[in-house]
């Protein structure tokens, strides 16, 4: 094992006789993966959070479904259900409807991204309702008091109060959503780093030194994140008081 | 392949449900080896030591930074490479695949809990630790007696929230030839092409274990902290809080 250790360094150089080059736009996939997931899921979230929060009974009822039923799943479960069950009942309705052709398939990029936001979706709903809830009602209704409408009041005073009361745990998701897309390998290799990490280890037959490399690639990016996301914490929280 | 509710409900369902045991020994055997692990990982952790203090870090700093994935496939893939074929063959528990996911899925879980049991034990009141010491407590009695016990209590919650995540994490196990819900799923899936069914009867089956366990685990949270639950379940409101909305 030692004497090759120099060449195992090796193949990770740049461009056909390493996989650096394969590490890297592995990066840039799965971040690319995970924030289209991400901003799907957010979209998602700032809905159901909302569908939540009214006064609308059904609404509140079928945003309570969804979140119960997407928590209570595995995430590979879920994976496998909207990559495979999804986009065939998707493609079959399509042709039914005569939109689509006989020969019509989903885009596996599409697909994963959507199933991450589906995910996703439920986790944030939860996320940002919490944030809503923790705004002061005082301050809402001073906002009314003063005159406000529904949209001013949000734009103004809810909105940029709950995303500070979020940020930990919009952090948090970021974080699952990136390691999340490791399962994305187990439907589809479109090159995100799980599915380059798998394939050099499975070709190379050296799979603690590929593994080892991916971990740290998602180390690194895990270590990147967080220290964005304190960051963020301390902007949002400049102008708050420590007790 | 149409959706077919009778032959998903005697069919494929028996046959989900004959693999729960398999998902739940998965769940409760990492869970107790992974939350047993997790207190020497809390306490080496807050060890003013770096010696001790700066490994428990990087420990905990791998488990949650990298995904459950990567650290099945490390152990799974790996031993493989580090022990001859002959040792490999030979021995019954490093060629089932269980064992390697019961490795990785309590380390994982000692890494998670180990964070979190650190917090839980800086939140005891220093003047329960005082209170040791001044009964003439060593330093492991108060440990042992004090700090963990009440450590544990405060962190249950958290660590029930943990188990549940685990027990929905063990499907991932079916991708090292584990038949626990979703290896089961996956196999009958691959043989007829049933997607719909498979999947669909494994997704009520999860959903079934989760629910429940989410009740049993509320419930034994409940029963647990009785002592320290408001008296009334639902406290008079303040009639300020009754205005408008």
């Amino acid at each position: 094992m030692a004497a090759d250790a120099h060449s195992l360094w090796a193949s990770l150089a740049w461009g056909d006789s390493g996989y650096g080059d394969e590490f890297v736009k592995g990066i840039g996939t799965t971040l690319f993966i995970s924030f289209s997931g991400y901003a799907i899921g957010a979209s998602i979230g700032m809905l159901g959070a909302w569908a939540k929060l009214c006064h609308i009974k059904a609404l509140n009822r079928t945003a309570e479904v969804y979140t119960t039923v997407v928590r209570s799943l595995p995430e590979l479960l879920l994976i496998f259900l909207i990559f495979y069950a999804g986009t065939r009942a998707l493609v079959s309705l399509l042709v039914m409807l005569g939109v689509a052709g006989q020969g019509f398939d989903i885009n596996p990029f599409a697909a994963v991204i959507t199933a991450l936001g589906l995910i996703y979706g439920a986790y944030l709903t939860d996320v940002l309702r919490g944030g809503i809830q923790a705004v002061p009602k005082g301050q809402i209704e001073a906002a009314k008091a003063f005159g406000m409408h529904g949209s001013k009041r949000f734009v103004r005073i809810i909105f940029p109060q709950m995303i500070r009361y979020a940020i930990p745990g919009l952090g948090n998701q970021w974080l699952n959503i990136t390691k999340d897309s490791a399962y994305v390998s187990v439907v589809a290799a479109v090159g995100e780093i799980m599915s380059v990490g798998r394939g050099a280890a499975n070709t190379t037959h050296h799979p603690i030194f590929y593994f080892g490399a991916t971990a740290g690639v998602f180390m690194a990016l895990s270590g990147a994140s967080m220290f964005l996301f304190s960051r963020l914490e301390k902007r949002a929280n400049r102008g708050v008081r420590r007790v | 392949m149409k959706f077919d509710p009778y032959y998903m409900i005697t069919v494929v369902m028996p046959q989900l449900i004959a693999a729960v045991p398999l998902t739940l020994f998965l769940t409760f055997a990492s869970s107790i080896i992974g939350n047993l692990l997790a207190v020497p990982v809390a306490v080496a952790r807050l060890s003013p030591s770096p010696l001790l203090s700066l490994p428990a870090r990087a420990f905990i700093f791998t488990m949650r930074g990298t995904p459950l994935l990567i650290q099945l496939y490390f152990v799974y893939y790996g031993l493989g490479q580090v022990f001859p074929r002959w040792v490999m063959q030979d021995m019954p528990f490093l060629r089932d695949g269980l064992w390697y996911a019961l490795f990785a899925f309590s380390i994982n879980t000692a890494g998670y809990t180990g964070e979190i049991l650190r917090g839980a034990i800086m939140a005891v009141p220093h003047g329960e630790i005082e209170a040791g010491r001044a009964f003439g407590m060593n330093r492991r009695q108060v440990f042992f007696r004090i700090t963990l016990p009440r450590a544990v209590r405060i962190c249950l919650p958290a660590m029930s929230t943990e188990t549940v995540l685990l027990l929905k994490a063990t499907s991932i196990a079916s991708l090292v030839t584990v038949y626990e819900v979703m290896g089961t799923a996956t196999t009958i899936r691959v043989d007829t092409y049933r997607v719909y069914d498979t999947l669909i009867g494994a997704g009520i089956v999860y959903f079934v274990i989760v629910y429940g366990m989410t009740r049993t685990l509320n419930w034994l949270e409940r029963r647990l902290n009785k002592d320290r639950m408001p008296v009334s379940a639902n406290p008079p409101r303040l009639a300020s809080d009754q205005g408008i909305v």
